[in-house]
């Protein structure tokens, strides 16, 4: 193949190419399939991409065109990207657990002429909403089951494109004509589109170029020292900014084998089986995976309970300061080596970590103590902040200075500066270059002389030099009396007990802070068992008075501490109620990466907020609810409200 | 799915017939005269009443119970009575109304029990792990996480039935069923105590199977909708008698089936 090996590759084609040349027989892709791990190498991976893109092409896909990509993490899909961009075409991934509303929005605005889809499911969602998508002419999938019947007027087995293009290529001119392709393609030319998912509203496709999303990702790729040997498991949407970034981006410019998961459901145990070194979780996976230790733990033998009980409180005290390096009695180092035979190696090993040698979470803020857990097990979690618009870092916390409330100094090559309302912006190498067919909401969130908006409010630490987030810019309010209201702040302090899964806080313009929680199901389902609690639903569950008592307690603790901020300390919550449905992104209240999305749920609820600011002992409600085929239906429901003590505010100077 | 007002999926041959058979367990007639013919390919549902004689026929079909009258024709060999390890043998495969698996082996193994039968290594080969027995287990263990991956359980491969909710139980039983590669298959209320989600999950699974694997599949099912939905035709039993039988519309026009589902008025 004719490439210029010794020109930096702009273009994720071109980096494919060199990386058969460079890594050729090393892995490239993994998927279980069968209960059977298999592996694609480099070189594999090439072969079948060039034989791809050629059967797309000869479907009729063109440079400068649109494919979406639908589904969960397949190699399939991965190849799919990268063969549309072999042709100069522009991917655009959609979320896999997307309504057929939000996939015909993605799919519509940016008039995709193909489609790259999973299987059966998939297609029916598509072709529920076909007749919103005039111009999808030809669908290609993955998985066969259940579409042997389906007219295949346009419809193409990927397997049997691929064969195609297989074909064709045995003619040697159309070898050199694909050559060509990818030498025509620049680095400046859109190499994807990223929908985001709307946190703010409508999502909007972000275009990102090749040539800097590469240099982005060479610069972190640097930073965590990441090579062709270590593994990554690719387990988050394929749309999300994350997943093209750490896994796809990282993964071809560093050359690191990326495993897809047998199905989105036994990703847990295929992280044990890959023991991948590079590793990405949002907190809320974190505080799953935490919750479901807690419980298993609480379950377990006696003397099983009391060894983990007391080595994590080792952990808790030793386990971070020798993580950072800084003085450790030798009772703690021996105790600490003692627990990691005990209880932390063998954790890991069952969490699928054993290998990991650079994790990082973000997305949201994470809980201390939930971060400290990890960090305390010896695994190096560190914390990075970015957006889709910053092709993900913007930030991120270098080995040795990790605190939990921080999101470390700005990455490599990044410039950031704070604006007077302490709105953070920077200016990346990553950074894209516009919204796709929306010029005014680009110039909206750029600055004149180059620096993107970010939204979220922010100011660097004085004592470390690093980035903190606070909350959305727009969200931070002030209760009436003046006092700061950040509504994530107070979430987050509930958030951490694995009971609660969800909290809403209201206070912005108000006298004083509400919250509304939803309980987590797992945790207090296995409380309510050992409690003997009879329950029939989530909802009967919620508002179970001994489950508010326990909510309460938490709610008191979570005072406690605002109490002892002496910002914080006139946000304590003064009422609180436990809602009587599961916050969902089906129903629109939760974005598709899961986070709140309070303007939406202040109207949908809008009589519960009254009633928690009316002094009202109970109010009722009703709400809509939209299945996962799309039906409605509706729940309604009495919920109860709870009145809180408020911890006075410490004279200054004395110790609470 | 059937397409909807459509003609009916064109069915081969008989597979299977009941002639006139009738079982009686003491003064109890559960079954009296009751002929009709599954054909081959084809969704072939037993509904009635509580009582009317469905499981009894089932169990008739597989041999576990022998009609004291009557005649069975399967695959053209007429018999009177049959064992039910003949019928295993002969490509009859069955599910039960309540779950029946082997609670504290994982869905892995119980799945792979299905295939005892197309096992032919003696029993030493396989205690050795090795040579034939070796190639045959890895064979049939293909054949089984083609199954997993059919019925989409790869999550619980390695999980205990016993612990798993009562909906998964149900596909990896209809999975162990499947592992014997039969000809019939025999679902004995497949949807019972399943939610909407589930029922809808094993409609699907069961079109699918019958599409994927080409089986031809009896079940017996009380949800009138999931039956007119999937059987291709349908036979009506009330107080062991057959009071109907024809497509799934003109069951439901029937008069008969009408009065024995909702009451006659007197």
């Amino acid at each position: 193949m004719a490439s210029n090996a010794s020109a930096p590759a702009d273009t994720f084609p071109k980096l494919l190419i060199r990386n058969a040349h460079l890594y050729g027989a090393r892995p490239s892709m993994r998927h279980k399939d069968l209960g059977v791990w298999q592996t694609w190498t480099w070189a594999e991976v090439l072969e079948i991409v060039r034989a791809y893109a050629v059967g797309l092409h000869r479907l009729g896909l063109k440079r400068g065109e649109t494919i979406a990509i639908v589904g969960g993490n397949r190699p399939k899909l991965y190849w799919s990207v990268m063969a549309a961009q072999m042709l100069g075409a522009v991917p655009v991934p959609v979320y896999a657990d997307a309504v057929a509303e939000e996939l015909s929005f993605v799919l519509a605005h940016a008039e995709t002429r193909f489609a790259a889809i999973e299987d059966q499911e998939q297609i029916d969602k598509i072709q529920s909403v076909m007749e919103r998508l005039p111009k999808l002419e030809q669908m290609v999938y993955d998985e066969t089951r259940g579409l042997r019947d389906y007219d295949h007027a346009r419809l193409r087995s990927m397997s049997d494109v691929i064969e195609d293009g297989r074909k064709a290529l045995a003619d040697p001119a159309v070898g050199a004509w694909l050559d060509a392709e990818v030498a025509a393609g620049k680095g400046s030319d859109p190499s994807i589109i990223l929908y985001t998912s709307g946190t703010t509203g409508a999502s909007k496709g972000v275009v990102l170029t090749g040539e800097r999303s590469i240099k982005a990702a060479t610069d972190t790729v640097k930073f965590d020292k990441l090579t062709e040997k270590d593994v990554a498991l690719a387990y988050l949407p394929l749309a999300w900014v994350g997943d093209h970034y750490l896994n796809y981006a990282q993964g071809l410019v560093s050359g690191f084998c990326t495993a897809c998961p047998e199905s989105p459901d036994t990703a847990m145990a295929d992280l044990r089986e890959i023991g991948p070194t590079f590793y990405f979780a949002p907190p809320r996976t974190l505080e799953i995976l935490l919750t479901r230790v807690m419980i298993r733990m609480e379950d377990a033998a006696l003397i099983k309970r009391k060894l983990f009980h007391y080595f994590i409180g080792v952990a808790r005290r030793y386990g971070e300061k020798i993580l950072n390096n800084q003085p450790v009695p030798l009772t703690g180092r021996l105790l600490y080596w003692l627990g990691n035979i005990l209880v932390y190696g063998p954790l890991k090993n069952v969490l699928g970590f054993s290998r990991v040698r650079v994790a990082y979470t973000a997305g949201e803020a994470v809980g201390p103590d939930l971060f400290a857990f990890y960090r305390s097990m010896g695994l190096n979690f560190k914390q990075l902040y970015g957006q889709t618009e910053a092709f993900l870092y913007v930030t991120a916390q270098p080995d040795g200075e990790i605190y939990s409330d921080t999101v470390g100094p700005a990455c490599p090559n990044v410039d950031i500066r704070i604006a007077e309302n302490g709105e953070v912006l920077f200016r990346s190498p990553g950074m894209f270059s516009g919204y796709f067919k929306d010029d005014a909401k680009t110039a909206e969130v750029m600055t004149p002389d180059g620096f993107v908006k970010t939204g979220d409010a922010g100011f660097f630490d004085e004592k470390t030099g690093h980035l903190k987030i606070i909350d959305r810019a727009k969200d931070v309010g002030k209760l009436n009396d003046g006092t700061l209201f950040p509504p994530k702040y107070i979430e987050n302090k509930l958030k951490f007990y694995p009971n609660i899964r969800e909290v809403v806080a209201i206070g912005d313009k108000r006298d004083f802070v509400c919250v509304m929680l939803n309980i987590d199901l797992t945790a207090v389902g296995s409380w309510a068992e050992r409690h003997n609690v009879v329950y029939g639903s989530y909802q009967e569950l919620a508002g179970h008075p001994l489950v508010y008592d326990m909510i309460e307690k938490h709610v008191a603790e979570a005072n406690r501490s605002l109490a002892e901020d002496k910002i914080m300390a006139g946000a304590q919550i003064r009422r609180f109620l436990i809602l009587h449905k599961e916050l969902d992104a089906d129903d629109g209240e939760l974005t598709r990466t899961q986070k709140v999305r309070r303007g939406f749920i202040a109207d949908r609820y809008a009589t519960l907020i009254e009633a928690l600011y009316d002094g009202s002992k109970e109010a009722d409600i009703s709400t809509e609810v939209t299945f996962e085929d799309g039906r409605k239906g509706t729940i309604s429901a009495r919920v109860k409200i709870r009145d809180m003590q408020v911890v006075p505010v410490p004279v200054m100077g004395r110790a609470a | 799915m059937r397409a909807p007002g459509g003609p009916e999926v064109a069915v081969g041959d008989v597979l299977l017939s009941v002639e006139n058979v009738s079982l009686s367990f003491g003064g109890v007639k559960a079954v009296s005269d009751v002929s009709f013919d599954i054909r081959k390919g084809e969704i072939r549902a037993i509904i009635g009443p509580n009582g009317a004689g469905k499981t009894s026929m089932l169990n008739i079909i597989n041999g576990f119970y022998h009609p004291q009258q009557g005649r069975i024709n399967f695959k053209g060999e007429t018999r009177a009575r049959m064992r039910p390890h003949d019928a295993a043998h002969g490509g009859i495969a069955r599910t039960f109304q309540n779950v029946a698996l082997f609670r504290g082996m994982t869905a892995l193994d119980n799945i792979m029990a299905g295939r005892t039968l197309k096992m032919h290594t003696n029993f030493f080969w396989q205690l050795l792990r090795y040579g034939p027995a070796m190639t045959e287990e890895v064979e049939h263990r293909r054949r089984v996480e083609e199954i997993i991956d059919f019925l989409k359980i790869q999550e619980i491969r390695r999980t205990p039935v016993g612990r798993l909710p009562y909906g998964l139980q149900k596909r990896v039983e209809l999975g162990r069923a499947l592992a014997m590669e039969p000809e019939l298959l025999l679902l004995d209320e497949p949807m019972a105590g399943m939610n909407m989600e589930e029922k809808e999950d094993m409609s699907r699974f069961v079109l699918d199977v019958n599409d994927h694997y080409g089986t031809t599949i009896a079940l017996i099912e009380h949800d009138m909708g999931v039956v007119m939905d999937l059987s291709d035709r349908v036979v009506v039993l009330d107080h062991g008698i057959k009071i109907a039988d024809g497509t799934p519309n003109e069951v439901k026009s029937n008069q008969a089936v009408i009065d024995a589902y909702l009451g006659v008025a007197h």
